[in-house]
């Protein structure tokens, strides 16, 4: 057996048949699938270890703890966080970007300020920057993306003018989860901490597909979710410098994160507690824990050269498709492992209805990208996007039923 | 290609798609609405010339799916001539076709519609068109609409 059949067997729900043919899945910017090892955590946890966290001096709770505390380190590690204690919990990155966007702009913003971010930003990372924007009298501007197709990814030169001393705040994706460009996350770091703009990175394409270290990124924000780097749903994380952290008011408060409680008021906890009031989501974090020993026995540079070799694949054999427009870099330009396209007259739904009776589990809609599709002339495109599990066979899969479904509706 | 997936795109659909019957705004207009569907992006103004409660005249205009396209174009065709009372008739019938399949024979082209039953996700797209008419008829006259977006 060869090690990506190996790889392959960890994953039970690829072995299928959907609509009779065998289930190609690429879908994995929306979400990645587990593997029995992450499964397994979770079942091991609500069979052997369930309890609260924090409180309970009994064996159960004991080894929760640990196992929930352990995680958290586990998870340190991942990113190469300077501490534990930088790493928050959260359902997602929605949820890690509006704390920041409540609790961090709230205290920082004043009338004036810029809030600085990209054109190729996910509505989980433009929507809450609007909000906060509006909130403080604050302005949002926007680092456009170059080109009709965004092929020349960020405009890095209008840095220059876009980054001034009233940018408080810069917020940008690493990999885009439409295009498939890779930001230079570590440079877009190094400009902004230059006229001392705090920064945001947008992790959630790029955890679990490359190396990523909090450190040698420069960032003070890094947010992303568990389930698209194979741990579960509804457990996430928000990655924050110390300093910040324990500075940061809590977004939330009740129970857990404080010290004293009286009737006339309360203190807070350092963080992480600071900022996981309630009973925190244990069997989640634990499994998001596993998920990072999965993902680093197989090794994420490893990773990410499957990734990109997909990503080059499926750039070669779809350029050959008569019609279609790609958008994002170029073939031969570096691209993330995922590749968006439209045609003029086939609309991504009907594509991803056709594709699905082939077994193929596509995107297909603005991708939480409505500005970046109007600027574009879009409204829609279908999305094939890769994991290590995913083969070159796959990509052939794909492409026969591209064809199929264009000479269907060329008539 | 299988059984639903054919009866889905019938041969009527494909062909309201390549070519939409009414496409574009209608300078008579004296309502209009507009339909999207936030969760892929769907759009589809629908464009009335009403003489009291009756639709003398329509016209749409929009982007998104084959099946959203050709229910819209083909509503057009459908509903010149229709009171407002008539309309709704129209499309509680056609609402019972592409949430159940069952079509009365009477009913002409829409029974194309009758393969959407099977693919719950895109009976959104089949009555995107018909909720903007129905919005046009109840709503104000055409300068107090267009800036009027419901999302």
């Amino acid at each position: 057996m060869s090690d990506l059949a190996r790889t392959r067997a960890d994953f039970p729900i690829l072995h299928q048949q959907v609509n009779g043919k065998p289930l190609v899945y690429l879908d994995n910017g929306a979400t990645s699938q587990k593997p029995r090892a992450v499964i397994d955590a979770l079942v091991r946890y609500y069979e052997r270890n369930n309890s609260n966290v924090h409180r309970g001096l009994h064996a159960l709770s004991m080894r929760a703890t640990d196992a929930y505390e352990g995680a958290r380190t586990r998870i340190a590690n991942f990113i190469h966080a300077a501490d534990p204690a930088e790493i928050i919990f959260t359902r997602g990155t929605t949820e890690s970007i509006n704390i920041v966007a409540r609790s961090w702009a709230h205290a920082h913003l004043k009338p004036g300020d810029v809030i600085l971010t990209t054109e190729m930003e996910h509505h989980s990372s433009l929507v809450p920057w609007q909000q906060a924007a509006k909130a403080a009298g604050a302005t949002l501007k926007y680092i456009p993306v170059l080109g009709a197709d965004a092929e020349g990814g960020l405009d890095y030169a209008a840095l220059d003018t876009l980054l001034t001393p009233a940018v408080k705040l810069l917020a940008f994706t690493h990999i885009s989860n439409t295009l498939g460009t890779i930001n230079d996350a570590a440079e877009l770091c190094r400009r902004a901490r230059a006229v001392g703009a705090v920064t945001l990175i947008d992790a959630a394409q790029s955890i679990g597909h490359a190396p990523i270290d909090v450190q040698s990124l420069g960032c003070d924000f890094l947010v992303f979710s568990g389930h698209k780097m194979c741990g579960p749903t509804g457990i996430g994380v928000l990655y924050g410098r110390r300093a910040l952290l324990d500075k940061l008011a809590p977004d939330e408060t009740g129970g857990g994160m404080v010290v004293t409680v009286t009737y006339e008021g309360a203190n807070w906890k350092p963080s992480p507690e600071r900022h996981e009031a309630g009973t925190p989501n244990v069997a989640d974090a634990i499994a998001l824990g596993a998920a990072c020993d999965y993902i680093d026995a197989i090794g994420r540079e490893a990773i990410a050269a499957h990734d990109h070799h997909l990503g080059a694949v499926a750039m070669e054999q779809l350029s050959a498709i008569p019609g279609i427009r790609i958008i994002g870099p170029r073939l031969g330009q570096p691209r993330a492992g995922l590749v968006s396209f439209a045609f003029p007259d086939v609309h991504a739904h009907d594509i991803v209805t056709f594709a699905d009776e082939d077994g193929l589990a596509l995107r297909g809609g603005h991708h939480c990208n409505q500005p970046l599709m109007r600027k574009l002339g879009l409204t829609s495109t279908t999305r094939a996007s890769f994991y290590f599990y995913n083969t070159e066979q796959e990509i052939g899969v794909l492409v026969a039923s591209l064809r199929r479904i264009q000479k269907f509706f060329a008539g | 290609m299988s059984a639903d997936l054919s009866e889905l795109y019938q041969q009527v659909i494909l062909d309201h798609n390549r070519r939409p019957r009414n496409r574009g705004k209608l300078p008579t207009a004296n309502r209009v609405a507009h339909g999207n569907n936030p969760s892929c992006g769907d759009e589809c103004s629908v464009y009335l010339q009403l003489d009291g409660d009756r639709i003398t005249n329509l016209s749409f205009d929009g982007s998104g799916c084959a099946i959203s396209q050709a229910s819209a174009s083909l509503m057009t065709t459908q509903l010149k001539g229709k009171t407002a009372a008539e309309t709704q008739k129209l499309y509680d019938e056609f609402h019972h076709i592409v949430t159940t399949g069952e079509a009365p024979e009477d009913i002409s082209d829409l029974a194309a519609f009758a393969g959407v039953h099977t693919f719950p996700a895109r009976i959104k797209c089949a009555t995107l068109g018909w909720h903007a008419a129905l919005n046009a008829l109840k709503g104000d006259p055409l300068p107090a609409t267009t800036e009027t977006h419901k999302d």
